[in-house]
């Protein structure tokens, strides 16, 4: 799987009989040794982080798949069932719910460090269009487990979200009924949920495995996005990498177990705690907060199928962004202009989440008889959060005047000193 | 080719073989695809669902000025009996002001003896949006709000403002007696 020279030499008779027919050794040898920049940062370390996240998720989810039951009777009823009376049901369920979060969490990280250091372009593209594939899947995979406590925001998620399928002009409502498997979200709909619900999860493990291996082909991007050329700009990837990440793991574990133990609903919705009623639709309803800023952009247009298309766009613009940033410099630290636009795209995003979690006629603030309602304040960062891929990135890489790069990660990371012959390595 | 193959009947052996090959994909994949289909129209309504019958709703026992919300085929289906200013707003809209236009007259079923009853306004309670239910008595036009995302219904049931594309639907009902309808 690693693009570099194998160090691995089997000791035993047994390692070296292995190694002859399956060097499955050799393959985790040369994962441990693989080769990465010496100048890696923190922001690196949200890909051990992720592997931990899918990990807690699959084998909680199996766990609470073991008492939970899909129907619309039970459904409510066993997860509170797992809350209340199974041993440890009460840390288990949320170690699930809070770890979706936090899986969010990480993987917004992960891709805001892509999108400052470049790490979408050549030759990372396919990288890149990997990673955005598993957040897809991601999203959908948290969606359809958020229906699965039929709580009133599962259930009326669901109904929102399965109607953007009905807005698909002339087959919109048959597409929709064929999701369902039914006129309205029912049974059916609950049971398929739960069964893809199962399946996605082992569907992104397979795409990080080709994430993984897109990475050890093409190597780690680093924070000055200038290419590694000698020996001397690598470290082995153990120990000082598995120690750098395992640092930054416990820190991320921390904050995960804040909110698992002291807030474990705080990031959820207190509506989910009512049974899903088909009669009464909460009176606000709002998504996870990590589905917020596309939920923002949604109802950024006052028309249905243009509100869906730029959801969706938000989305697909992210596929396409290794072709639209035209500049050949990798990490903003040398682009004295796009750093600012980015740090602009940052605010923005926030504000998009502010805007999917209120009403939109509510007020910003009010001056008088002027004032900004979050309608208008969506709109405004709609418009920025587009224009930042479509037409700022691909005419800044034109006239933007990058700073000068150093030579080498090793110039860069031992300044004057890098002239010493590389035998401290 | 073999050697004893002469040059002639090189290219119709070729001929033969694309055929063949051509023809035995064609039939593994029209065999994939009818196997294909079963495994996607089962995502579809079941008999149990499609057979999910009609409901019988009794006019008279709903007040001037009320609404019924009943659920049929997993969806409420809200019967109000408008009070005459309700009905009078109603007919007296402007459609040009309508995203949708539709008279009044057009939003009732008629009975079987071809009048229309004007108080009772029968409609899916949909938010046509994205199937959020309305809320009654609220909003800018006297009819419904959809919580959700902010779209306006009036007092027909049609949309005015926001982000709907369409008024609520009215489903398919028939009066089997005066003062009683049969929806579905």
């Amino acid at each position: 799987m690693s693009g570099h020279p194998s160090t691995y030499e089997p000791k035993y008779a047994a390692e070296k009989w292995l190694d002859q027919r399956l060097p499955i050794i050799r393959m985790g040898a040369d994962f441990m040794t693989f080769p990465s920049p010496r100048n890696l940062n923190y922001w690196w370390t949200f890909g051990g982080i992720l592997t931990l996240c899918l990990m807690t998720q699959i084998l909680s989810g199996i766990i609470l798949a073991m008492h939970y039951v899909p129907n619309v009777d039970m459904a409510f009823e066993s997860v509170q069932r797992i809350k209340r009376d199974v041993p440890f049901g009460w840390m288990l369920q949320p170690l699930h719910a809070v770890g979706a979060s936090m899986f969010f969490l990480a993987v917004y990280m992960h891709m805001f460090r892509a999108l400052y250091y470049g790490s979408y372009k050549a030759p990372r593209e396919l990288l890149w269009i990997i990673g955005c594939l598993i957040y897809l899947i991601m999203m959908a995979t948290a969606f359809l487990g958020y229906t699965l406590p039929w709580g009133q925001m599962s259930f009326w998620g669901a109904t929102v979200i399965t109607g953007f399928f009905g807005a698909v002009p002339f087959v919109g409502e048959t597409l929709q009924q064929w999701l369902l498997g039914g006129y309205a979200v029912n049974n059916a709909t609950l049971n398929r949920f739960f069964a893809l619900h199962y399946l996605l999860p082992f569907v992104i493990a397979a795409l990080v495995g080709l994430h993984v291996w897109a990475l050890h082909h093409v190597g780690q991007n680093n924070p000055i996005g200038v290419t590694p050329k000698t020996k001397s700009d690598t470290l082995s990837f153990h120990p000082f990498y598995t120690i750098k990440d395992a640092f930054a793991l416990v820190v991320f574990l921390l904050i995960f177990a804040f909110f698992l133990f002291y807030l474990p609903d705080s990031l959820g919705h207190a509506d989910n705690y009512i049974e899903a009623n088909a009669l009464q639709t909460p009176a606000h309803i709002v998504p996870e907060w990590y589905f917020l800023p596309f939920y923002a952009i949604l109802r950024a247009v006052p028309d249905k199928l243009l509100g869906i298309l730029l959801m969706i766009g938000a989305i697909v613009v992210l596929f396409i962004l290794p072709w639209l940033d035209s500049s050949k410099v990798r990490s903003m630290r040398f682009r004295p202009v796009a750093k600012w636009f980015f740090l602009i795209f940052l605010v923005f995003c926030f504000l998009l989440g502010w805007c999917g979690a209120e009403t939109p006629d509510n007020y910003v603030f009010k001056l008088g008889d002027v004032g900004l309602t979050f309608y208008r304040l969506s709109q405004i960062s709609t418009i920025y959060y587009f224009a930042y891929f479509l037409i700022i990135l691909p005419i800044l890489g034109l006239v933007e005047k990058p700073l000068i790069r150093p030579e080498s990660i090793t110039k860069s990371v031992l300044g004057s000193k890098a002239h010493v012959p590389a035998a401290a390595e | 080719m073999s050697d004893a193959m002469t040059k002639t009947d090189a290219p119709q052996d070729e001929t033969k073989r694309d055929f063949i090959f051509i023809a035995t994909g064609a039939v593994a994949a029209a065999g994939a695809a009818s196997l294909a289909w079963p495994l996607i129209a089962q995502m579809g309504k079941a008999a149990d669902t499609l057979a999910a019958g009609s409901i019988e709703i009794d006019l008279s026992r709903i007040d001037e000025g009320q609404q019924v919300k009943m659920l049929w085929r997993g969806k409420p289906v809200f019967v109000r009996h408008r009070t005459p200013a309700e009905i009078a707003e109603a007919e007296s809209t402007n459609l040009a002001d309508c995203p949708d236009p539709a008279e009044d007259s057009s939003r009732l079923i008629p009975k079987a003896d071809g009048s229309v009853d004007p108080r009772f306004l029968v409609m899916i309670g949909v938010c046509t949006h994205f199937g959020c239910i309305p809320l009654g008595e609220a909003g800018d036009f006297n009819g419904w709000y959809c919580p959700c995302h902010g779209s306006h219904y009036d007092t027909s049931g049609r949309v005015r403002k926001g982000p709907a594309p369409k008024n609520m639907e009215i489903p398919n009902y028939t009066y089997i007696s005066d003062t009683v309808i049969k929806v579905g």
